[in-house]
């Protein structure tokens, strides 16, 4: 396996600042008057019960739904990133993202590449399918893919994105132990802000800092 | 920050082909499409029997076959993604620019390859004397524009929307009534039927009619496919 060294002193500083954010469904309040960041190298756990909201907080962070009241904002090295440029810095692996069924893995990486833009070319490909364990089944429909596999492309698209914010929402679901050997191992190689959305403690102890949902 | 680099016009194009590609693997829209407006234009034929149809009648159903089938197929393209969490994919990796006109292209395609199959076997099954080919060939392009920048939006619209159902249909139809009067008007003279005078004011809503819709189609996309 390829792994290009970064050098990371010259890459720029990414943070996420949340404040006030409040959402609730009816009476079930899945966050109140929430307030935290995360930077570039740092992590925050998002953790609770099944139904606590941890997904619903993940989709506002990621400007993918809106809070009742509040406010999320990007800053990339002190500057303000509007929230239409959110999708180029955003990684995300969760249950509720899924890649195209009748493509490849290939193709599903070349076409995030070439609708995102992302400069990637076909070794870059080969480098993190490898990385993801996912070497020599590039070729394959994601439709012939079992749920782990499709879960270790997840990471692989995400990663081949270079993310500045990564969010995993339950980051080890439907992977083996190498699997999430693996992404444990890729995530901890890359100087992202990371966010964690899980219920499983030893995962939720990998994160610098925590928020417990539903409160 | 990645995302910059390619131009517009290859985005777009991405989504195009992406479509295109999993269309190709799967005949999702195409087999409703085609299969709808088959059946109805067999079922029209028998009805019709060797007695012929005025200009106004056959301009009439030929617009319901094509109108029809799009409804049929023109939505599916965003609801496919929302049902099959694509989407979030799709949202996270793409411009909103990309993916409306992405998507627009591939259902003009799709209504092109129907308008393609249908012509010939609508003007042969239910004999119908086409006098003016170039301007129904215009009015068909035309139409196809005007239909598939309202139907990309609505069909945005309603894959967001939780409660989907009949919701494309009753949504589509007041907004395409206007374009769909005017498509029969000028294709009755296509036919040989009407007064020449129909023409001239036709195209020009048509042309009004494409170019407003995809205008507003851009413009309010966003605010459809974020939430």
């Amino acid at each position: 396996m390829t792994v290009v060294p970064v050098n990371m002193s010259e890459m720029p500083t990414f943070t996420l600042v949340c404040d006030g954010l409040s959402k609730a469904f009816g009476r079930r309040v899945i966050c109140r008057h929430a307030a935290f960041s995360v930077a570039s190298g740092e992590s925050l756990a998002i953790i609770g019960p099944n139904g606590s909201g941890k997904s619903t907080i993940v989709r506002m962070l990621a400007g993918l739904s809106r809070p009742d009241s509040g406010t999320v904002a990007y800053a990339l090295d002190g500057g303000e990133l509007k929230r239409e440029s959110w999708h180029r810095v955003i990684g995300l692996v969760s249950p509720e993202l899924a890649l195209y069924e009748e493509l490849t893995g290939r193709e599903n990486l070349d076409f995030g590449n070439r609708v995102g833009g992302w400069g990637k070319t076909s070794s870059d490909y080969d480098v993190v399918l490898e990385e993801i364990g996912l070497g020599g089944r590039g070729n394959d429909l994601v439709s012939a893919y079992s749920s782990g596999m499709k879960q270790r492309l997840k990471y692989a698209a995400a990663f081949l994105k270079d993310p500045m914010l990564l969010f995993l929402d339950e980051p080890t679901a439907n992977l083996d132990e190498d699997g999430s050997r693996r992404v444990w191992e890729a995530v901890a190689r890359r100087r992202v802000a990371l966010v964690i959305a899980t219920n499983e403690p030893e995962e939720a102890e990998r994160a610098g800092s925590r928020f417990v949902a539903g409160q | 920050m990645p995302g910059a680099a390619l131009s517009p016009g290859s985005k777009i194009w991405a989504v195009f082909a992406k479509d295109t590609r999993s269309e190709y693997r799967t005949r999702y829209a195409v087999n409703a499409l085609l299969l709808f407006a088959l059946v109805t234009l067999t079922a029209m034929s028998f009805a019709v029997g060797g007695a012929g149809l005025s200009p106004l009648y056959a301009s009439v159903f030929y617009w319901i076959i094509v109108f029809f089938s799009a409804l049929s197929s023109l939505a599916q393209t965003f609801v496919k993604e929302v049902e099959t969490k694509t989407a979030t994919f799709l949202k996270l990796t793409a411009p909103d620019d990309a993916v409306f006109f992405g998507k627009w292209g591939f259902n003009l395609a799709l209504l092109l390859v129907l308008q393609i199959v249908l012509t010939p076997l609508f003007v042969v099954m239910l004999n119908i004397g086409v006098e003016r080919w170039g301007l129904w060939l215009a009015t068909g392009l035309l139409g196809a524009v005007g239909l598939v920048s309202t139907a990309t939006l609505i069909g945005a619209l309603i894959a967001m929307a939780g409660v989907r159902g009949a919701l494309f249909s009753v949504l589509s139809f007041p907004v395409l009534l206007p374009l769909l009067v005017v498509l029969i008007r000028v294709t009755e003279v296509c036919f040989g039927g009407g007064t020449p005078e129909q023409v001239g004011d036709g195209m020009l809503v048509l042309v009004a009619y494409a170019g407003v819709s995809t205008a507003a189609g851009w413009l309010l996309f966003p605010f459809v496919w974020r939430e």
